[in-house]
Order: structure tokens, then sequence, then C-alpha cells
């Protein structure tokens, strides 16, 4: 009652709702009213989001062409047992497969180093925090472009730092002159970029870590890194799970860095899964092979979310 | 007990802020060489050593990235379809967030669970169909169509976030208010909307982050120069003028200004919404 009369001083006569208030609102709370609230957004998301997906499902098993009045015959599987024959696509999700296995472990270890340096009260704690935010905010296509410029063979200031400041290189790398080169320079943007964002994350699970486990470890004589180890850790399971699971759909998902970087280049060889089907429907017109494609990787993005979840869930159990 | 003497102590916070000190060189560093190659001519973005501070320094990579190539245009492009997709959002996302805090009809969860699908999948996986979809509704190579698509494509996260602020909202506040006989779209209004300035500034923030940003959907549906929106103007730019970095960068920092500026002002709010895992996958 007393928060009712700070907020809503207007009100002079206080009591208990009679029967007939309770009742009338029950009424509308339970009819209409929450279709029509729900009913733009829904909509929206109906056109932009749901039908699209079963569209992708149906176009999938066609020879599509997107033009209109096009004659598109249905072909069954055909999409699909090209796309599991196709060494391009192949190429693409080994390719894809060594950029998750480079950025989600590097991304977590890293933002948890930071994220532990900037749990703990230190000057000039925000500001730090500002920078390391920098890159997660700023558009991929600026950081793209930006480090396509840092890899740069001949004068990029990454093979000069390696040349001429370091002495571990003897002549310009031509990074994104090749496969594995070119898929490194992706991943280091990739982690570069989101080590902020994991730390921001590991940072919010940290303050859920109760202060008096840390506090009886150190009396029973534990050190800061086995505190980490024993304490802190544990209790990051949960978001530690979290974010693996996100970085890897992230990790599947590389597009624009690709695209503005390496193109796929040189030859193909730096393809991942969707600049491939993106180049497919929209530069060869391919819709259905396109489509097929789509659908295969977010069937293989859900079963290795479902896969990861499960196998940390029975290791939970497990101890 | 381990013994933490002062000294130690000084030592270890020493060690923490050389750490973070070399972690934040490697995080800002290219952003500042990409501010120092902006200022350069361009005959000097391609030099040998790396010069850091440019020398001659020179703003003429500002006033040709801004007068030339209809850059001016592409920039009031971005700033309507961010301000358009960022007032949508947060008025849909918070409409439609009320409805499934604070009302209880059949299939409410259903519902709730199949919008949330929204965030598993991932944007370019859809986007075959989604340009399908917006050619027969007529929204392709519009930024009206930008703005529809970029409001639909933001309902699930925003709808998410708002719902658990509404639902974590007092029920007294809104009993209070039906017994003096304000119905749903007043105390939407007056109660719900005022007290939840915080998550509707996130929501808002990371619509317009996201749609001043976005590349690949504005890449595949605009194919109209007059209504390119910035980030492909900027791509673009790179790809027509493949060594004039200075220009380049010039153009990407014009770009970003809007967002740093978001950034520092609603830094809370950010930190909020990333928290909620904004801005990823």
């Amino acid at each position: 009652m007393a928060v009712q009369t700070v907020v809503a001083p207007r009100r002079d006569s206080a009591g208990e709702p009679t029967p007939e208030v309770t009742k009338r609102r029950r009424r509308w709370r339970s009819g209409w009213a929450g279709y029509v609230f729900l009913a733009p957004g829904f909509a929206l998301f109906v056109v932009v989001l749901l039908i699209p997906i079963a569209r992708a499902v149906q176009v999938s098993f066609y020879q599509w062409l997107p033009f209109p009045g096009a004659d598109n015959t249905f072909v069954g599987l055909d999409n699909y047992t090209r796309a599991v024959a196709d060494p391009q696509f192949r190429l693409g999700l080994v390719n894809a497969i060594v950029y998750m296995l480079v950025t989600v472990p590097g991304q977590i270890l890293l933002g948890l180093g930071v994220a532990l340096l900037l749990h703990q009260r230190l000057p000039g704690r925000s500001l730090f925090r500002v920078l390391f935010y920098l890159p997660v905010i700023t558009s991929w296509v600026v950081v793209s472009l930006l480090f396509r410029y840092l890899f740069a063979t001949d004068s990029g200031l990454v093979n000069w730092v390696l040349v001429d400041v370091l002495h571990v290189a003897g002549h310009p790398v031509g990074w994104l002159d090749s496969r594995w080169t070119g898929i490194g320079a992706l991943s280091i943007l990739g982690i570069w970029k989101g080590v902020g964002w994991t730390a921001v994350i590991l940072l919010a699970g940290m303050t859920g870590v109760p202060r008096e486990l840390h506090e009886s470890a150190a009396v029973d004589g534990a050190g800061y890194f086995r505190r980490t180890w024993h304490v802190t850790l544990p209790a990051l399971r949960r978001t530690l799970l979290f974010l693996s699971v996100m970085l890897v759909i992230g990790g599947f998902n590389v597009f624009i860095s690709v695209l503005l970087m390496t193109a796929g280049g040189p030859a193909g060889e730096t393809e991942m899964p969707l600049t491939y089907l993106y180049k497919q429907a929209f530069n060869f017109l391919e819709f259905g092979y396109g489509s097929a494609i789509a659908v295969i990787m977010t069937v293989l993005i859900l079963i290795l979310s479902i896969g990861q979840t499960l196998i940390a869930n029975r290791a939970e159990r497990g101890e | 007990m381990t013994l933490d003497t002062p000294r130690l102590r000084r030592t270890r916070t020493i060690a923490r802020i050389g750490a973070l000190t070399a972690g934040a060189v490697l995080m800002i560093g290219p952003f500042l060489y990409m501010v120092s190659t902006s200022f350069k001519p361009n005959m000097l973005a391609l030099e040998w050593p790396p010069r850091f501070i440019p020398r001659p320094a020179t703003v003429a990579n500002y006033v040709q990235a801004w007068s030339a190539n209809h850059f001016a245009q592409y920039f009031a492009n971005s700033v309507l379809v961010a301000c358009g997709t960022t007032v949508a959002t947060t008025l849909f996302a918070a409409l439609a967030a009320y409805g499934f805090a604070r009302f209880a009809f059949p299939g409410r969860t259903l519902l709730f669970w199949t919008m949330m699908l929204g965030l598993m999948v991932p944007g370019v996986v859809i986007l075959i169909p989604q340009f399908l979809v917006a050619r027969s509704l007529h929204l392709t190579n519009s930024l009206s169509g930008l703005v529809f698509f970029y409001v639909g494509g933001g309902m699930a996260f925003n709808t998410f976030l708002l719902r658990g602020f509404f639902e974590r909202m007092p029920r007294e506040l809104d009993e209070a208010m039906d017994i003096d006989g304000a119905g749903p779209v007043r105390r939407f209004i007056t109660l719900y909307l005022p007290l939840s300035r915080p998550a509707l500034a996130t929501s808002a923030i990371f619509a317009f982050l996201g749609s001043w940003d976005e590349y690949s959907w504005a890449f595949t549906s605009i194919n109209d120069p007059d209504r390119y929106t910035l980030p492909i103007a900027i791509a673009q730019y790179q790809g027509q003028h493949a060594t004039s970095w200075g220009l380049v960068f010039a153009a990407s920092l014009i770009g970003m200004l809007p967002v740093v500026l978001v950034f520092l002002l609603g830094q809370r709010h950010v930190v909020s919404g990333l928290q909620t895992g904004a801005l990823k996958a």
C-alpha cells in the first residue's frame, strides 16, 4: 500500500479491491487486449522471419529461378545431395570449422583474462572497459576494411611489425593471398572484435559469484590462481556454456569479414559456407541450391548448440 | 591466510594495469592507425615504413569523402533508416512485451517461444527467402523496406528484453491504477513506459546501432545507388578506390561518429544490453 501512495499520489481513496473491480480486471486481462498489443510486432515477426524460414525449406526442394513467372521444378532432395558432394561447399565447411576452433577458444580465454583483470577494483577501470568494448560496437564493414589494410602484403602494419620491428619474418607475408594465412587473418579479426563481448558477459557472470566463497577459500590459504580455478571458474560454468554456444553459432556465421577481406579468394580457398551460399543465390541465381545450403547450416548449428548443452549438463550431473 | 602485504598488492596492481594497457593498445591501435591514415595525403597511405603521425597532415580526405560520391545523401539515408527503425522497434516491442507480460490469453506461451525462434536463426541464412518475400511485397530497393525488415528482425530480442523488465515491475502499481479505472492503454502509457525508461533506452540504442551498421540485407535488397546506406557506400568506396585508403577511412570515421557518440552517452545501457546478448550471432 505504501508503494502505491508514493508512486500514484493522485489516488485519494485507498482500499482493498472490491469483488466487482476484481471481476472487471479479470475480464480484460484474459480477453482480447493481449492479442491487440501483440499484433503489430508479431505480424512483422511473421513476415520478416517466420515465413522466410518456411520459404527457405520449400525453395530448397526446387530448382528455383528468381524471375517473375519462372518455371520452378520440384527436384526433391537433389539440392541436398549436390551440396554434400560439392567440394567447394565441403572446403567452406572445413574452413568454418577451423575458424571456429581458433576463434571460440581464443575469444573465451582472452575474454576471461580481460574479465579477471577488470573484475577487481583498479584505477582507470572504466576507461579500460570503454577501450575493450569499442571493437564490439564498431560495424563489421569498417573493421573488415581496416584489417584488410593492416594485413596488406606490401604496406600493411602487420607485415611491418613482423619484418622490420620483430624481425621474425624475412620478407612480407602475403596474408590474404593463400588459404591458411587468410583464415588466420580472418580469425585474428574475429577474436579482436569479440574479446570485449565475451569479457562483458563474463564480468556479468562474475558479479554473481558469492564473495564469501572467495573469502573462505582465502582463509584456507588458497592463492589468487587457485581461487580463480576452484571458485570463480566453476561458478561461471553456465556463463561459459552460453558463451561457447553463442560463439560457435557466430563462428559458423562468419560472413561480412570474408566478403570484404578476401572475397573468398584466392580461387575460393577462403570461402565460408555463408559466403558460398550467398554467391550461389545472388551471383549465380541458384536460389534453390543456396537455400539447401542454408537449411543444412541451420540444422548443423542447431545440432551443435543442443549437443554442447547436453554435454555440459551431463558433465555437471557427473560431478 | 595468505600474506597480502601492501607492497605485494601494489606490485600486483601495477602488473594488472600493465597487462590491461598492453591489451588496450592492441584493441585501440588499429583505430588510431585508421585515424592517422585518414589524415594522410593519398600517396602516403601505402608508405613503407608506415608513419604514425601524418606529415604533412591534411583534411582533404574528409572534404572529398563528404562532398563527392553523394556521401551526404547516404548519410541522410542512414539517419532516416536508423531513426525509423529505432522508433518503430522500440514501440512495437514495448507493446508486444506488455501483451506478453501482463495479459493471460490462450496460446501466450506458444506465441512467445515462436517469437524467440528469431533469436536462434541467424541473419544471413534466411537472406534468400527474405529477398523473395520482400520482392513479392515490393519492399526491395526501398528505404522503408529496410526499416520494415530491420524492425521485424529486431522484434525477438527487444520483446524478450522488455518483457523481462515489465514482468519485474511490481503488480501493485498496475492494480492500483486499475482500481482508479485506468484502462490497459492508459496504464501502458502512464505507468509502464515511464518506469521502464532504462530498458527502453537499451532497446532503442541497439535498434539504432544495429540498423546503422547493417550491411548484408541492405547490400542484398538495395540496387539503386541513391538509396545506399553508409555501410554499402563505404564498402563500395573501397571497391572503387582500391588504394585510396585515406578516403575510405575518412568516410568510415564519419560513419562511426554517431555510433561512438551513442556509446559514450548511453554506456550504461550499452553494457546492460550487451550482457543480455545483444550484437552477437
